[in-house]
This record gives C-alpha cells, sequence and structure tokens, in this order.
C-alpha cells in the first residue's frame, strides 16, 4: 500500500518522503474532523446554544431597560442615598406615559414586582392616575403625591437595581438571598426563601435513592457476577427488561401497586398485617419506590461488570492463605469492586438529580425537586429568569459530577440510557 | 467462589443463600410493576384492582378505537423514525471521525457529543423552549425531531464507536488503494462490519425517542402528543384501564427492541470471536 503512494506519478520526487507522509496525515486528520463538524453544528443549534441561551436568562435583565429607557439612564449616576433628584422623576413620567401608550409597562412591572412585592400596583396607579406631563419642576411633587411610595428611596433602589443589562437578581434568589436598598447582599424574606429547602430536598433524595440502589443493587450484582453464563444470562433479562420499559409505564404501574385498594395493601390486608389501607403513594416513599425501581439497573450493570473482571483465583488464594471468608470478602473483594459502586452510585446520583417525571407523577406537594420548580416557572408564572437561575445551578451541580464520573470510568464502556 | 461446589464453610453456605434470598425478592421488585399491570389490561371490569371480574379485550378495543390514543402512536412513530434516522446519519458520520481523529481537543469534542445524556431533561427542555419558541419551532414535528435527535445521538455514537474500535481501518486504505472511491468503500467494505454497532445504536436511538415525554411536555402542541405525553396526562387525571392497554403495548415494543438489541450484542460477540 506505501508502495502504491510512493510510485505515485504525480507525487514531486524531491520532497521528503518525511514531509509527505506528514502531509498526507494532516490531510487525513482533516476529514476526520469533517466528519465531526455535521454532529457540532447540528448540536449547536439544538442543545448547546438552547442551554446558553438559558443561562443568559438566568441572567438577563432587559424589562426595564427597554421600557423606561429615560429613568434607567437618569438613575445611572444617583448614588442611592437619598431620593433622586428632580431630573429622575421628570424621566420617569416620560417613560410611564411612553410605556402606556405603548402598552409596554406591564413588562416592567412583572419584573419590578419580582424585586419589591407590590410594585405592579405603584406603577399601574402611578400610570392610571399621571394626566399628562408634569409642569417642568414639579414632577418629583406630582409622583409623591400619586403614589407615596415614590418617596421612597427603596422604590427608586429597586429600579435601579433591575436597571441591567446583566443581574445577579434571579442567581441570588436562587439562593434565597436578596440585595436590600444599599445594594449588599442579605437572606431573602422567609415567604419567598424556598430554594435552599428544594435543593437540599433533591439532594437527600438522590442520595437516598443512591444508597437504596447500592444496598439492592450489589447482592444482585454478585449474584449475576457469580453464577455460571447460563443462568446468569437468564436472570438479566430480569434487570434488562424493566431497564427498557418506559418509565411511564413503569410510574404507571408503582400507582397501581401502591394504591389504597391496590395490589400491595390488598395482599397486606389479606394477610392480616394491617386493618386500614396505608399510605403509600403520593408522598415520599412512593417517590422513593418508583425512583429506586428506575434507577436500580444503572447501578447494577456497573457494578456487574466490574465484578465480572474480579478473578476468582483471587479469593482462592485469600483462602489458601487462611483468611477467614468474611475477612477475605472485606479485604480482597470488596476493594476491587469500589470502581464499580463509584461508578454506579455517581451515575444513579447524577441522574436522580434532574429527576421531573417520577416526583411528579407519585410524589407529593412537598417531595417536588429542582426539576419541577424549573418547570413550574417555565411554564406556570413565566418567570424565565428565574427558571434560568435555578436551572443553571442545577447544570452546574449535575456538570460537575459528570466531570468526576468521566473521569471514573475513563477507558471504561459508557452504558446506560436517560430515563427521567 | 462460583457456585456451591466451591463453598466450604458453613458461615459461606449462609452468605450464599442470603444473596440468593436477597437477589430473588429484588427480582420480584423489579418485576412486579411489568406484571401487576398486565392482566389489569384484559379485565372486563372497569377497576384497577384484583381479583379480576372476568377476561376481555374490551379496553385494547377501547384503544384502537380512540381517535386521540391512535393520534399519539402515530405521532411516537413518525417523531421516533425521522430522529432515528436522523441521529444515525449524524452519530455514525461523527464516530467515523472520532476514530480516526489525533488531537488533544478530542476529549472535550467527546463530553459536548455525549453531554445531552448527561444534562437534566428538564434544562434541556426549557433551553430548547426559549430558544425555539421565538423561531416558530415549538408545537411542531419538525422542534420535536430535532430535540429528540440532539437526545439520541450520543448512543449511536458509543455503539458505532464501539464496534469502530474493534475495527481494523488498514482496511479502509486497502480500499482505497485499490481504488474504490470513499462513498464505494464505505459502503462495501466500513458499513457491513459496523452494521450490527449502527443498528443497535438505531434501536436505542428510538427507544430514547419513544420513551422521552419532558421535552414533549414542553415543545409539542395538541397536534404532537405523543405516547407517553398521552400516559402522562391519563396518569395525571384518572388511571382508566386503556392506559394499562396502552403500557402494555409499549412493553411489548420494548420487548422486541430488548430482543433484537441482544440478538445483534450475540452475532457480534460471535463475530469478534471469529475476528480475532
Amino acid at each position: 500500500m506505501t508502495e502504491a503512494f510512493l510510485t505515485r506519478a504525480d507525487a514531486p520526487t524531491d520532497v521528503p518522503l518525511k514531509r509527505r507522509l506528514k502531509r498526507a496525515e494532516r490531510a487525513r486528520q482533516f476529514k476526520a474532523l469533517s466528519l465531526v463538524l455535521p454532529l457540532l453544528a447540528f448540536l449547536l443549534f439544538t442543545f448547546l446554544g438552547p442551554i446558553a441561551g438559558m443561562l443568559w436568562h438566568a441572567v438577563d435583565d432587559w424589562e426595564v431597560r427597554q421600557v423606561l429607557p429615560h429613568t434607567v439612564a437618569a438613575l445611572a449616576a444617583w448614588d442611592g442615598k437619598d431620593l433622586p433628584d428632580e431630573k429622575a422623576y421628570a424621566a420617569l413620567a416620560d417613560d410611564i406615559l411612553a410605556a402606556r401608550a405603548a402598552g409596554t409597562l406591564a413588562i416592567a412591572a412583572k419584573r419590578l414586582n419580582y424585586a419589591v412585592n407590590g410594585f405592579r400596583t405603584i406603577l399601574t396607579s402611578t400610570a392610571r392616575n399621571l394626566k399628562a406631563q408634569p409642569e417642568p419642576g414639579t414632577a418629583k411633587e406630582t409622583l409623591g403625591k400619586i403614589n407615596p411610595a415614590w418617596r421612597d428611596r427603596a422604590t427608586w433602589a429597586a429600579i435601579k437595581g433591575a436597571s441591567g443589562p446583566v443581574t445577579s437578581f434571579y442567581l441570588l434568589a436562587a439562593l434565597d438571598l436578596t440585595r436590600n436598598v444599599d445594594g449588599a447582599i442579605v437572606a431573602a424574606p422567609p415567604d419567598q426563601a424556598i430554594y435552599r429547602d428544594v435543593f437540599v430536598r433533591t439532594f437527600t433524595i438522590g442520595l437516598s435513592v443512591t444508597v437504596l440502589c447500592l444496598i439492592l443493587g450489589f447482592p444482585v450484582a454478585y449474584l449475576l457476577a457469580t453464577l455460571p453464563a447460563g443462568p446468569s444470562n437468564l436472570l438479566m433479562i430480569f434487570v434488562l427488561l424493566p431497564f427498557w420499559t418506559s418509565l411511564l409505564v413503569r410510574t404507571c404501574a408503582w400507582i397501581v401497586l401502591l394504591q389504597s385498594n391496590g395490589v400491595v395493601n390488598d395482599s397486606l390486608r389479606f394477610l392480616g398485617l394491617i386493618d386500614a389501607p396505608m399510605r403509600l403513594i403520593y408522598n415520599r416513599f412512593g417517590v422513593y419506590v418508583a425512583m429506586t425501581h428506575v434507577l436500580l439497573p444503572f447501578m447494577i450493570l456497573p457494578l456487574y461488570s466490574s465484578m465480572k473482571a474480579i478473578s476468582p483465583a483471587y479469593m482462592r488464594a485469600a483462602a489458601s492463605l487462611g483468611a477467614p471468608p468474611l475477612a477475605a470478602f472485606l479485604r480482597i473483594y470488596l476493594p476491587q469492586t469500589l470502581p464499580g459502586i463509584a461508578a454506579g452510585s455517581l451515575l444513579v446520583f447524577i441522574l436522580a438529580l434532574g429527576y421531573y417525571i417520577t416526583p411528579a407523577l407519585v410524589g407529593g406537594g412537598a417531595d417536588q425537586m429542582m426539576s419541577y420548580f424549573i418547570a413550574l416557572y417555565t411554564t406556570e408564572t413565566a418567570n424565565w429568569g428565574l427558571a434560568s437561575a435555578l436551572g443553571a445551578l442545577l447544570l452546574a451541580a449535575t456538570l460537575l459530577l459528570g466531570v468526576v464520573y468521566g473521569k471514573l470510568v475513563q477507558g471504561q464502556q459508557v452504558t446506560g440510557g436517560m430515563k427521567n | 467462589m462460583s457456585g456451591d461446589a466451591s463453598l466450604r464453610t458453613a458461615s459461606q453456605r449462609i452468605a450464599w443463600r442470603a444473596t440468593i434470598i436477597l437477589s430473588t425478592l429484588v427480582f420480584i421488585f423489579l418485576m412486579a410493576p411489568i406484571l401487576a399491570i398486565m392482566p389489569l389490561s384484559f379485565s372486563s371490569g372497569s377497576y384497577l384492582t384484583y381479583p379480576l371480574p372476568g377476561f376481555s379485550l374490551r379496553w385494547y378495543d377501547e384503544f384502537i378505537h380512540s381517535a386521540r390514543w391512535m393520534a399519539s402512536v402515530k405521532n411516537s412513530m413518525i417523531i421516533g423514525v425521522a430522529s432515528t434516522v436522523l441521529s444515525v446519519v449524524l452519530g455514525t458520520l461523527a464516530a467515523l471521525g472520532l476514530a480516526q481523529w489525533k488531537s488533544r481537543f478530542k476529549p472535550l469534542v467527546l463530553a459536548i457529543v455525549l453531554s445531552p445524556v448527561v444534562v437534566p431533561g428538564v434544562i434541556t427542555a426549557v433551553g430548547l423552549y426559549f430558544f425555539f419558541a421565538p423561531i416558530g419551532l415549538t408545537g411542531s414535528y419538525s422542534g420535536l425531531i430535532l430535540a429528540h435527535t440532539a437526545l439520541a445521538t450520543p448512543f449511536v455514537v458509543i455503539t458505532v464507536g464501539a464496534t469502530l474500535q474493534s475495527f481494523d481501518m488498514n482496511l479502509a486504505r486497502a480500499a482505497a488503494s485499490l481504488g474504490a472511491p470513499p462513498f464505494y468503500a464505505f459502503r462495501r467494505v466500513i458499513l457491513p462490519l459496523i452494521l450490527p454497532g449502527l443498528a443497535s445504536g438505531a434501536l436505542f436511538a428510538f427507544a430514547t425517542s419513544f420513551d422521552e415525554v419532558v421535552i414533549v411536555l414542553f415543545m409539542a402542541g395538541p397536534e404532537q402528543r405523543t405516547l407517553p405525553r398521552e400516559m402522562f396526562s391519563g396518569i395525571r387525571e384518572n388511571i382508566s384501564p386503556t392506559i394499562t392497554a396502552a403500557a402494555v403495548i409499549l412493553t411489548t415494543v420494548s420487548v422486541i427492541l430488548l430482543a433484537t438489541m441482544e440478538g445483534l450484542r450475540r452475532r457480534n460477540e460471535r463475530l469478534k470471536g471469529n475476528s480475532g
């Protein structure tokens, strides 16, 4: 093959062979890259771009800037110590009149209402009562008369805080923090400070499910790795079939099984173990059961492959050297399964953090995880900034763990699908 | 440690029995939902409880004659097949490129290509919702097909890439040196050898799209509701036995996919065994 390449008539013979080989190799590399480019371009449009867009929404602050442009400009030089000067009031009156005419006031009102509860009313009442542009020099007095809130420094601080172009407001809110009237970061008021709880809940559920999967998955993986190939492959079907069954089917089935007159409650009553049906679904218990069921194969499969790689000779050697079975298991076998345990646990934990469908269908209000609130703020209340900020935090946690996972399984084959 | 033969002491026997008992319980746990829901779909009564009042196919009949359910099956097939085709083309090309590409950026590119699997579904869905809404791609088949392709392609890259690891690139070079044009060499030399990986990638891709519901929840209009989406509203509102019929049909599809996959894997292993 090399010969055919060398004797090609058009190859200039004075170019050294080394350089020609290098050139050919470079052409090959270029060709290889050009095969990957279509997918990268596709993902840029359908995945990376949208995610970057979401991250931008977490800090983007365009509403007040667009609706009240003169006010924003007039407040640029305001030091925030005292009430702003007459110029800012006049600019605000201008902007409100223009926004009322254009019908855009609600956009700014919605954004400012996030910062100060009740700001919507301040803006709409002002717009309603402001008949015309106040006489020069009287804007401060006029606006103050229409709504006393304009005599409050906090009202103006809220506008300045929302002037954009970028804001830390949503990211702070996602961490239960806010800025006070002086711009210092303080704890958010208790009625808005719910997200740390949601984080803790998401991590608690994720961790509990991971531990449950490890406890249930370890003996199964051990059995499958130890049995001869025939029975082992047969039993593997019991792991793979649920793995391939639709998430919705399994969730639906758990509701049928766990509802108050479902199979589990009926059986327990038949056996005389309980008198009244237990509440097994639409609570945390139901979430744990359904999520563990969905994620268990993701634990069993990596555990199985790490156990399969352990030569039985090690255990025989330990036994022949006089190690008691338990000690041999703990000191010889278990350490060799650690990569599998780490990979499986991390995978289950990462997948569990992003769960949405299962908790939404089998959980109660107090069992909803991060994803639920991201979805809620996107579609129901259309608070895209907060949805994106929560999304950014969840994404950061996931990617961080994903990098660790990538390092862990480097060289190992990646298996499994994404089901949530 | 294999089987009862090498178990020497009483404590080892106890440990082994405990493993078997625990594993059996876990297997029951894994299979219970599927086994419990199947008979209910054949019930003649309209309550999802045992014992069944009698056997009937009325819920399957209702499923087949419901315009909503049938439309959702059609949508799932359209979106599933289209995104499978797209992701097989994009994923196979990328896997071929990645197999030959040597660069220090390769791990980064690989991480980007595989990232749709790791990123939580809601985040992808929200990002797509913000991104596609202004350009009119929400509430459309094309939007859903593009989104599902992004989710499914990593599986094609992984499975085809795994096949290529045992593929001797010199075969492609040999074909080229014998005068085969690139596409001919691909069709006659590379494609037949990577076909098992490509097929299991396609199955994975189809299953991913067929089972996906989060993105559909955000992006589908009433016209594009898929089978899982219809099941989601069914579970939310009230679980009628028609859902159990839908569930059994979905499970049957899963079993067929799984069996095909297993067959491909065995064939692939046989081929590997022959070549090396």
